[in-house]
Parts: C-alpha cells; structure tokens; sequence
C-alpha cells in the first residue's frame, strides 16, 4: 500500500465516537408487524381515529409492494417481524412537561452527544427536539417560539393538539403509497418533529431536531412535517447516531417540507448513524425519504447533507417545484469507507414556469465503500425557462474504493436548459509528496485535500454543523477561509 | 557553515544505480547550477535531497545546515529551509491555491515559532508577490496548478518560494518549457530572492536561464557523477560544445 494510501486508512478509521449505549429501562414492543401492532401505536399515542385509519390504509397497501432492489447496495433480506417497533424510555407516561420532569440518564446521553437540552446552556439561538428511539423526549425554547406565533413540537404531539393542520398536510408531498419504505414509516411511525411558520414569520432561531436510536433490534421509523405558511422561513438542522451494535438496524424515516409562497425552508443534514465496523458487521439502514414542495411561487427549498455514517444510505431528498419562479437545491457530501454503501442524490422535478434548480454532490469513497450519485432533472412541459445545474464530483481514496454517477435528465420544452458537470478524482502520492515539501503533513495534506473537495456543501451548512461535518470527516481544516 | 554538504552521495531507484557519489558544497549566499545531458542524474539528485519516496540512498551522506538531511521527512526538511521548485507542479483538484499557499506558509510559521496569518493578512502579503511574478490573480482561486499553463505552473512555483522564504531552494528545470518573458519574470523572481544568507542550486538543461540567474559555481552532471566544475564561463562552454567532450569514454 502507497504512503497515501497508508495515511487515508488510519484517517478514516477514526472510532465512532457516539456508539455507546445508554443503560435506561425502556418499554419496548416485542418484535414482528400486523395490523395490532399499528393499533397499539396509534393508542399509545392517543391519536384521533383518522390518523390509525391512514396508518391501516398504508399497511394495506405495504403489504402488496415489494422492497427495492435497484441501489447499488447488497444486503441480506430483511426480516420485517424480526423487528420491534415501538421503543421508548419507560419512565416518561404522558410526556414532560418541563426538562425537570426528563430521566437524567437521558439528559446525560444527549450531554454526552454534545446536545444540550438545558435550555440555559443551549447553544444559543438554536431550538432542539430530541427524539430518543421512538419517541421525543424534550423540545427546548417552545415559549420563545410560540411568542413569534411558531410551533414546533413533537409530530405525535401535532397530531392530538392541531389534527387539522397535520391532516390537511400529511402525506400531501410524500403519499403514503409513495414506496415501500414510505409506506412502511407512514403504517408504523413513532415520533419526530412538526413544525409550522405562520405568515409572513421569520422563524427567530434555528431548529433542530437530534435522532438517537438506542434499544437493540428496534427500527426507527420517524416522521417530519414541516410547512412554511406564505412568506415564512425557517433553516432545520438535523442530527442522528446510534450505539455500536452487532446486528443491522432499520431507519426508515420520511420528511416532507411544505413551502407556499415566497417561503423559505432550509434543511440540513449531518447523519453519522453508526456505520458498521471495519469488516462491515452492524450498522445502520438509512432507508429515508425525504422530499419539499415549493407549492407556492418564488417559494424556496434548499438541502444540505453531510452523509457520513450508516452501513447502507438509500436517500434522495428532492424538490417539487410547482410555484413558478421557485428554486430547489441539494448540497452533498457523502462519505463510504470500510464496507459502506451509500446510494444518494436528488430528484428535481420542475412544473412551474421560470424555476430554477441547483445540484451539488460530492462524494467520497474510501476503504471498500462504494458510492453512487443518483439523480432524476424533469423539466416539464409547463415548466418554461427552466434551469437546472447540476455538478457530481467524485474522490476515490484507495484502489478498493468504487464511486458511480447515475444522473437522469428528462426534458419535455424547449426553453428549459439542463447543464450537467462531472469529474472523478484521486488523490495520488504525488500530490502527498507535493503538499509535504511545502511543509504540511501527510495528515494534513489529505484532511486539506478532502476539505477543498467538500468545501462548497460545507458553506452551505450552518456555523455549528459546518464545525461538526468537519471533525467527521477526521481532518482539520485550520481557518475555514482561504 | 555550508548551506549543503554532500558527501559520497549514492542514490538508486528500483534497484538501478543513478547517482554514484556526489560531492558537492554550497555556501550560503552563492547559486549553483547543476547541469548535465538527460539522464544523467540532475533529477534525481534534487528529488532525493527533497525527501521524495521512490529513491533510495544506498551510501554516502547529506547534511543540510550542518545536520543530517537524509533521516527526515520531507515536510521538516520544508520546515527547516529546504524547498524544491518541482519540474512538473502536481495539479490538486478541490484545493483552491490562495488556500493551499497560505495552509503551506502557516506551516512554516509554526515550525518557526512564527505567528499564523489569517486569511486577510496573507492576502495581503500575496498580492504584491502575485504582482511580481505577473501572475493573474484569478490563478489563486483556481484549484492548485489545475488549468495553469506550463508557465504559470513554473511561475507559480516562484512564487512559493518566495513566499516561503527557504534557506536553500532547489530549481528543477524551473526555465523549461518556458517561453522568453516568462523566463524573465521567473529569473527577476529567482534573483529577488538571492541574499548573503541564502542558497541556490539550480538543475538546468540549457545555459538559457543562466543568462538572467548568473550562478557562482557551475557543475556537470553525467552518468550519476559531477565530471566537471568551474564558474559562469563553463555553462556557456558547454552551450557551445554540448555535452559529449565531457561524456565518460564507457558512455561515449
């Protein structure tokens, strides 16, 4: 093995250091799925009748599809009964009421996680919601934001205190018969968060929602809504890790964003979901959906994602841009090393008139992981003057790394314009030796070349984030500005 | 003390034998050319005291500053003064220049005890250099040596040295494939840099550059062995001549 390649190895074999275990006693369902199941879910959350009717009607339909086989990732079957899927904290009975009412084990675990619920230590300026397994266990500046008329709380708690705004929105962007891991989450979801911006409401703090799965042999299977009423805006951070285990776990997760007029929804992403170890044994399926509306004209959808955990990701968050004038966009990085397989991109379907989208995936592959960019660019046939840009890099670290491009260009007038940019790159022992000669190191020289390669997605990301992404990657990047 | 002392200096490459015991001095202050036919070794010779991994020493030995050279990384040789104009500049793609410079700079800074510039300083201490070496600045928003021509490569090679400021700088054919204006710039850039306390040692094919660069010691290079030394007159000797009076009667 070259020196590069060496130096790569120890870089990205980094320990996974969220992979510990929180000891807590947990309620937890035993295994298998039927229509009982759905309806002890739908108890336990007290949800009105029209929600476990919408859960039934997606079971039924699960049961008829098939699991997709169509990524480039390899698995064993999944076994569907095999799996629990309700899990949560036992000694939370009808949800807390204030942070003081929280298990201290639990506040301890997101401490650990650098997450603080204490409001006062919070970083400041930004609004979590914690969701630990299958429920959520603290929502944090709830008063702060209910003052700008802003609610963001627990789904399962949306679902009981405004039924009408969840009905009105839920499964309008994400069908419930969308695929077969849509249909799975909207049959048997648990948690996570809801969030709506009234008119014209600039949402006064960023928000954040932190995703532990804990207990053994449990699916995670969350639920997101997020609607920007006209003129509002709101940027989303989202978290997730997991305890280092033995066995796969299933995520499957849907997140649907709705932005009417001129609103604005900005979604990040920093998943590190434990990825396995070294020879590829455990590890997390990340089977997510996740998909924004731009209902409204000049509305705005951005994704941001830094993928770096995870034995498998299945995740192509997409933009439907149906207001005219609306603007989609994805920023990506998603990083496979050891025995990772991540099958990532985006999908931009343009309906409206003048609308205009941007894609940016960089992938990284390292080890034996392989990487696929997956993309879908529709330019419709109302969708006059449509734009699209799309840029996939690659960079292979190792002679075992694979990385693919699959893009998809679909356009049906003639004044709509699609470009499509893609490079693969290396890095080599000349360009190590290069960087050493002008006094860095070989540690540096890679942590420098891997972020120069993912610089552009990490300036999309918020302060925080853009800090985390980069201490995943296991490389410094001293002085972000060049 | 001498800037570099090589002594008895034998360097292979995959097992074939191609420097054969170099002997050579250079004394802070004074430039020194080495020159010689391809393949005879020049190369080698600037790429191995750089550190670089595909040559090995099999004998002899390399002080730089008094201390040994041949033990350390390539990246403390940079740290204490050694630098190396490449022959071909490695493109990185994703890595913008301005940051690359300035990642290598701070580098040396911090080796040196000397405090890091943050990104506006370095701006400003890179402009004029930028200027110097009429460079465009777009070329330090560019991926490093990414879309450079031959000369802006070669020119952006100056210009890292003069920003780092190196006690010995080695030249590696930094004049070829240099058109006559670019030479210019280079040499202005190379001279600029010229001092009591520092030191060149300038690998060259032709006695071109050494009009502008006017070396204090001129060495020959043929077969893995230094056949002849002598001041400036010799480069333009063997521009005459060539090199095959000097070749060795096995070689000839």
């Amino acid at each position: 093995m070259s020196t590069s390649n060496r130096q790569i190895e120890s870089l990205l074999h980094q320990p996974y250091a969220a992979g510990f275990v929180t000891d807590i006693e947990q309620e937890t369902f035993p295994p298998g799925l039927d229509e009982n199941v759905i309806k002890q879910i739908s108890r336990m959350k007290n949800e009105p009748d029209f929600m476990l009717e919408w859960r039934l009607a997606a079971f039924r339909h699960w049961l008829k599809i098939r699991e997709p086989h169509w990524s480039i990732a390899h698995y064993e079957p999944i076994d569907y009964q095999a799996i629990s899927y309700y899990s949560s904290p036992k000694s939370r009975k009808s949800g807390p009421t204030s942070l003081e009412e929280i298990d201290p084990k639990l506040l301890e675990t997101y401490e650990k996680l650098g997450i603080p619920l204490h409001e006062r230590a919070a970083l400041a300026g930004v609004a979590v919601d914690a969701v630990f397994d299958s429920v959520s266990v603290a929502t944090t500046f709830r008063e702060t934001l209910a003052r700008a008329g802003v609610i963001f709380c627990p789904i399962s708690e949306a679902i009981q205190n405004y039924p009408d705004l969840v009905r009105t929105h839920l499964g309008t962007v994400v069908p419930p018969t969308d695929n077969f891991f849509a249909s799975l989450n909207s049959a048997v979801f648990t948690d996570g968060s809801f969030v709506y911006i009234p008119k014209g409401v600039r949402c006064p703090l960023e928000l954040s929602t932190y995703f532990r799965i804990n207990a053994a042999k449990t699916g995670q299977f969350e639920r997101t809504l997020i609607i920007a009423d006209e003129g509002a805006s709101v940027s989303y951070l989202e978290g997730c890790t997991a305890p280092m285990r033995d066995e796969n776990q299933l995520h499957a997760a849907v997140v649907e964003l709705i932005a009417l007029e001129d609103a604005e929804i900005r979604y990040a992403t920093v998943q590190n979901w434990y990825p396995g170890d070294e020879s590829g044994v455990g590890g997390i399926y990340n089977f997510v959906t996740k998909r924004g509306e731009c209902r409204g004209a000049h509305s705005h959808i951005s994704w941001v994602q830094v993928e770096t955990g995870s034995s498998i990701t299945w995740k192509y968050p997409s933009c439907i841009l149906r207001g005219d004038e609306s603007v989609g966009e994805f920023y990506s990085v998603a990083v496979a090393r050891n025995f990772q397989q991540a099958d990532t991109g985006t999908k931009m379907i343009h309906l409206g008139r003048g609308t205009k989208s941007t894609i940016l995936s960089k992938g990284i592959s390292a080890g034996h992981g392989k990487n696929a960019y997956r993309g879908l660019v529709h330019l419709g046939r109302n969708a006059r003057d449509a734009r699209n840009y799309t840029q996939c890099d690659s960079l292979i670290l190792g002679p075992d790394a694979e990385a693919d491009t699959f893009p998809m260009i679909e356009v049906e007038n003639g004044s709509a314009r699609a470009e499509h940019e893609a490079t693969t790159s290396k890095i080599s022992d000349d360009q190590i030796f290069y960087c050493r000669q002008r006094g860095l190191s070989e540690e540096d020289a890679v942590g420098l070349i891997v972020n120069g390669f993912c610089r552009e997605v990490f300036l999309k990301l918020p302060m925080e984030f853009a800090v985390e992404a980069q201490k995943l990657l296991s490389v410094s990047l001293e002085g972000a500005v060049g | 003390m001498n800037l570099l002392e090589l002594r008895n200096l034998h360097v292979a490459i995959e097992g074939k034998m191609v420097l054969r015991g170099i002997n050579l001095d250079v004394p802070p202050g004074e430039v020194h050319a080495v020159m010689g036919p391809n393949g005879s070794g020049k190369s080698t010779l600037v790429q191995t005291l750089a550190g670089a991994e595909p040559y090995q020493v099999t004998d002899g030995q390399a002080l730089f500053l008094g201390k040994d050279l041949l033990s350390r990384a390539p990246e403390e040789r940079a740290r204490q003064g050694l630098f190396l104009a490449f022959q071909y500049p490695v493109e990185i793609s994703g890595l913008s220049n301005a940051y690359f410079l300035r990642a290598s700079v701070n580098a040396l800074n911090r080796a040196r005890g000397e405090p890091e510039l943050d990104a506006v300083d370095f701006l400003g201490v890179l402009r004029s250099e930028l200027l110097a070496m009429e460079m465009k600045p777009e070329l330090l928003e560019r991926f490093v040596n990414h879309g450079f021509s031959g000369g802006e490569k070669k020119r952006n090679e100056i210009l890292q040295m003069k920003l780092l400021k190196p006690r010995l700088a080695l030249l590696d054919e930094t004049d070829s494939g240099l058109d006559i204006d670019a030479l210019k710039v280079v040499a202005r850039g190379i001279n600029a840099m010229r001092d009591r306390e520092r030191g060149f040692l300038v690998v060259t094919h032709y006695q071109r550059l050494l009009d502008y660069v006017v070396p204090d010691r001129v060495h020959v290079l043929v077969n893995g062995r230094i056949v002849q030394s002598g001041d400036a007159d010799l480069a333009r000797l063997l521009e005459k001549r060539g090199y095959d009076w000097l070749l060795e009667p096995q070689r000839a």
